[in-house]
């Protein structure tokens, strides 16, 4: 599997997305982690393990707590990604909003609600 | 992300998300009502006013056989010659609310056939545009666009926080 694979594999769970979400806040230990989740701690282990994996996260070496904290370069690269196709697509659709008001302006030459 | 400020004073958000992992989909609010939308996605002569893609293309030919298994055919050019052409068929066409239509790229850049369905749905007299592209595989997908990707270094964790909120708000919708 690809960097970018790994990447959307592990976004593909909302509770690892809301891991994220957390830890774009600050770095956290696991019990912090599972508090809002209302899930045990060896599944959150678990999904951790996965953001691991994927290289979305990384441990603290401190044997107690491994406080885990974002990678933010392969999170980068999907947006990035998406951001491509993003921009492809907002030049056209800036075409289509011109395009569609000239046509409203055509249909309705009374409108003076621009 | 991206906002772009309409006549009127409206904001536009463009999104992109990946609802599954052989998917990309893309939202938008037209400020038209949906037949107007709806006839700029299926008649040639609006297609050729909007469709032309990434900076430097024009969509030159475009052909419609607006019915269920009716063929489509695009070919865009690029101001040093280049050309890049896809052909495709209608699957379904509900006037003004849904279309569904296969394509292809004539280099099959896609890793196979893709299909498009893009659905419009009326939101207090303007359009809410849902297009999803569902590609052959996973591979194909991120391939598409994968190649040639900048490892741009430094974005913001403001991006990303946007970024993980659409995607959420993806899968809350799919939900």
């Amino acid at each position: 599997m690809n960097q970018l694979d790994a990447t959307f594999a592990a976004l593909a769970d909302p509770t690892r997305r809301a891991i994220l979400a957390r830890l774009i806040q600050g770095e956290a230990s696991v019990m912090e982690l599972a508090e809002p989740f209302a899930m045990s701690q060896p599944s959150i282990s678990k999904h951790l393990k996965v953001l691991e994996n994927a290289g979305l996260i990384s441990r603290g070496r401190d044997a107690q707590r491994r406080p885990c904290r974002l990678e933010a370069k392969p999170l980068a690269e999907a947006n990035d990604w998406l951001e491509r196709y993003r921009k492809i697509w907002e030049g056209n659709f800036q075409r289509l909003d011109a395009l569609l008001g000239a046509m409203k302006a055509e249909k309705a030459p009374d409108s003076t609600d621009q | 992300m991206s906002t772009t400020t309409l006549p009127g004073s409206t904001v536009a958000t463009l999104t992109v998300t990946t609802p599954s992992d052989r998917e990309i989909q893309i939202t938008r609010i037209f400020d038209a009502s949906r037949p107007m939308v709806f006839d700029c996605w299926t008649i040639p002569e609006l297609l050729k006013g909007w469709l032309h893609g990434p900076d430097g293309w024009r969509l030159v030919t475009c052909e419609i056989d607006l019915r269920v298994g009716g063929a489509t055919r695009y070919v865009w050019q690029h101001r040093d010659g280049r050309s890049m052409g896809m052909s495709g068929a209608y699957g379904e066409i509900v006037r003004p609310a849904r279309i569904v239509a296969t394509e292809l790229f004539d280099e099959d850049w896609t890793g196979g056939e893709t299909i498009g369905t893009v659905v419009f749905t009326e939101q207090a007299g303007k359009t809410l545009l849902t297009q999803t592209v569902l590609y052959a595989s996973q591979a194909a997908r991120d391939g598409a666009l994968g190649t040639g990707m900048t490892r741009g270094m430094g974005e913001s964790y403001a991006q990303l926080d946007a970024y993980l909120a659409s995607l959420q708000d993806a899968a809350k919708g799919a939900a």
